[in-house]
């Protein structure tokens, strides 16, 4: 195995030249992002949309090729709950041996056609032309017109490789047809250092509803940058949820179209940050269409000498006339050391809309505090309970079920952990 | 039996109580009655533990512990309970997990032995029939979208279920209707007994037609400017506190 020596860019396009032969699917798209990233490099500070989150300890680690022991995954799946069909990615690559048969979808891995999709955007970010350039699998799923998906877990778990950062890029393609449903339940976990920087494609067809729900549970040494890209069609639902847990340095970024008229989008999320973590969700909803809804509360619980950034942005067009959209960014400082860096913005064009944005920064209410200590309750109990009633109000807004149970246990999980 | 001497209290620097001498013997419930800024709320969360509240003089002892130095959630384990004014909205909480949790804390700082879900639940739901409450109740997000009556039954419902050895109900009847008043003096005339002791601080008289105090203290100025039998109390509602001010001036 010929392994790169070179870091940042370099070390990724040397791997590129590398693997070039064996990724699947045309060359094209892969060689005009090989060459985005080659001239414009990895964002700065000085880039305005990384103004507050730095990836230099990304551009300047060595990251290896993923080898994939067959071991200890069988142990790191145990942890993940099943609440729907099963399929499992390892360091990045579909284990049909550890998945389930989809049903009522189509499902096929990446690897199989390297198809692109034509929603992200490898011209304008230079993380997505990353994974453009080396994406080798990913999860491409199909919901036909009219049909319930049910629920699809998709996991991912990345192995340890002691001394060795690995990297994997997968791109994965949801296309929901004509009054489709699906509840697709995405789950990050893992061991080591390493990089997962995955690229979303998604689709959401005239009247169909995809309910997302992300758990970003990666190990606390890990990187973790994922790119989503939705469009939404007319009177379509993309109703996600983002949890995020673990990762060293963490971002989720979204670009949300509301492209047909009556469109909704919610887009919400939690991060629970604690030591030195640093997580930021990027959002930009644009509304090309009248009559759409966009919901999005991001709550932060920053701890230890963690670090939360929100910036949203909506931007509405000029004959997206009757928009309305909401984005509350709130955050909850458990340490004098925490800190959030919050920017909504809101671009409007159109002279008919109900936009508002608003942010919120505190510490835990004396009063309440006050209310469950005289009742009995200990004081740090009683500041559980406080945030985690701060958390539950946003996991509440996720209906399905499962899904929520989930994410309420990931949330005790990150509680106990705190506590031990 | 709850004995307060020489109390002083104050907030941001501005005195509020200026020499509270007041005891509860057990079993005993006692009024205190006052006009607005009288200092009665301050007396209250003094005893109750509020950080915010400075006390410069004086102290306040439980069955001879000195309240004063313990934590909010240890007067609360020797039996103290606060029916707050204002009840605290806690979204996000449900109101069962927040009786169970108070309770068992309660019970381990005791060494009693916790009640499970289902031991908790039978407890509850004995309670919510005797005062008339709905189960609902319990399902719902402590005093979240509760009506004002609501949040004051939600209260008792809690001293009924934490069985304090000492309540203190911070004008509890303010604002209720006929209905909820009788729900509140029931909850407390259900507990009354040779264990049991209550301060109930009221503006009006009409809370004490249902609470027959053993004794009523009249307080202004963060003064207890006169002691006396539960017939002092309808001499307040004749005279007003007016002219029992000027008099002890």
């Amino acid at each position: 195995m010929n392994a790169p020596s070179a870091t940042g860019v370099q070390g990724f396009l040397a791997r590129f030249e590398g693997l070039r032969a064996r990724l699947p699917g045309a060359p094209v798209a892969r060689l005009a992002a090989a060459e985005t990233l080659r001239s414009v490099g990895f964002p700065g500070r000085r880039d305005e949309a990384w103004h507050y989150t730095n990836i230099r300890p990304i551009a300047e680690a060595e990251f290896h090729e993923p080898l994939t022991p067959l071991v200890d995954c069988a142990a790191m799946l145990a942890r993940v709950p099943s609440v729907g069909t099963r399929l499992v990615f390892v360091d990045g690559r579909f284990r049909e041996d550890l998945s389930d048969t989809a049903a009522g979808v189509t499902f096929e891995p990446f690897a199989r056609r390297g198809a692109f999709g034509t929603l992200a955007r490898p011209d304008r970010d230079p993380l997505t032309a990353l994974n453009t350039m080396l994406a080798e699998d990913g999860a491409v799923i199909t919901v036909p017109a009219n049909t319930d998906g049910g629920t699809i877990e998709l996991v991912s778990v990345a192995t340890d490789a002691p001394g060795r950062a690995t990297a994997f890029h997968p791109r994965h393609r949801i296309s929901l047809s004509r009054n489709a449903r699906l509840t697709l339940v995405e789950i990050a976990l893992g061991k080591g250092t390493y990089l997962h920087n995955p690229v979303s494609e998604i689709e959401v067809a005239d009247g169909a509803v995809l309910t997302h729900v992300r758990l970003q549970d990666e190990s606390l040494s890990a990187y973790h940058l994922a790119t989503l890209y939705t469009s939404i069609a007319a009177g379509g639902t993309y109703d996600s949820f983002t949890l995020v847990l673990g990762g060293r340095l963490a971002r989720v970024e979204m670009h949300t179209e509301l492209t047909g008229p009556g469109a909704i989008a919610h887009l919400n999320a939690a991060q629970l940050l604690t030591g030195v973590q640093h997580a930021d969700i990027t959002s930009v909803v644009r509304h090309a269409a009248p009559h759409g809804t966009s919901r999005q509360t991001v709550k932060n619980v920053l701890d230890g000498r963690s670090r939360g950034v929100f910036q949203g942005r909506i931007e509405v067009a000029r004959h997206a006339q009757k928009t309305d959209g909401y984005q509350m960014n709130q955050a909850l400082l458990l340490s004098p050391d925490a800190e959030i860096n919050s920017k909504p913005e809101l671009e409007i064009f159109a002279d008919d809309v109900k936009c508002s944005h608003g942010a919120t920064v505190g510490e835990l209410d004396a009063e309440q505090l006050f209310y469950l200590r005289s009742r009995g309750i200990p004081d740090k109990e009683a500041r559980a309970i406080l945030v985690r009633a701060f958390l539950t109000e946003a996991i509440d807004t996720v209906t399905n079920e499962a899904a929520r149970g989930m994410l309420e246990r990931a949330v005790g999980g990150w509680w106990e952990r705190q506590a031990a | 039996m709850l004995e307060i001497r020489g109390l002083a209290a104050s907030i941001n620097d501005k005195p509020i109580l200026h020499g509270i001498d007041l005891t509860v013997p057990q079993g005993e419930v006692h009024a205190v009655m006052g006009p607005n800024g009288s200092g009665k709320s301050t007396l209250a969360y003094v005893l109750a533990g509020r950080a915010e509240y400075e006390v410069t003089a004086g102290g306040a002892t439980f069955d001879g512990q000195d309240l004063l130095a313990m934590e909010p959630e240890a007067r609360a384990a020797v039996g103290v309970f606060l029916a707050f004014q204002y009840p605290v909205e806690l979204p996000g909480v449900g109101n069962a997990n927040f009786l169970r949790t108070a309770l068992n804390a309660q019970r381990r700082s005791r060494g009693e032995a916790e009640l499970d879900a289902i031991q908790f639940l039978k407890l509850a739901r004995g309670e919510l029939r005797r005062l008339a409450m709905a189960d609902d109740m319990l399902k719902r997000n402590v005093n979240v979208g509760f009506s004002g009556g609501e949040k004051k039954r939600n209260e008792i419902l809690q001293m009924a279920i934490l069985r304090p050895r000492m309540a203190i109900l911070d004008e509890t009847d303010s604002g209720l209707d006929i209905d909820a008043l009788k729900v509140v003096a029931e909850g407390v005339n259900a507990l009354r007994g040779p264990d049991f002791s209550a301060l109930v601080i009221t503006h009006y008289q009409r809370l004490l037609d249902h609470i027959v105090p053993d004794r009523v203290h009249v307080l202004a100025g963060g003064r207890i400017l006169r002691s006396g039998g539960p017939e002092l109390a309808h001499e307040l509602e004749a005279r007003g506190y007016a002219g029992l001010v000027a008099e002890a001036a």
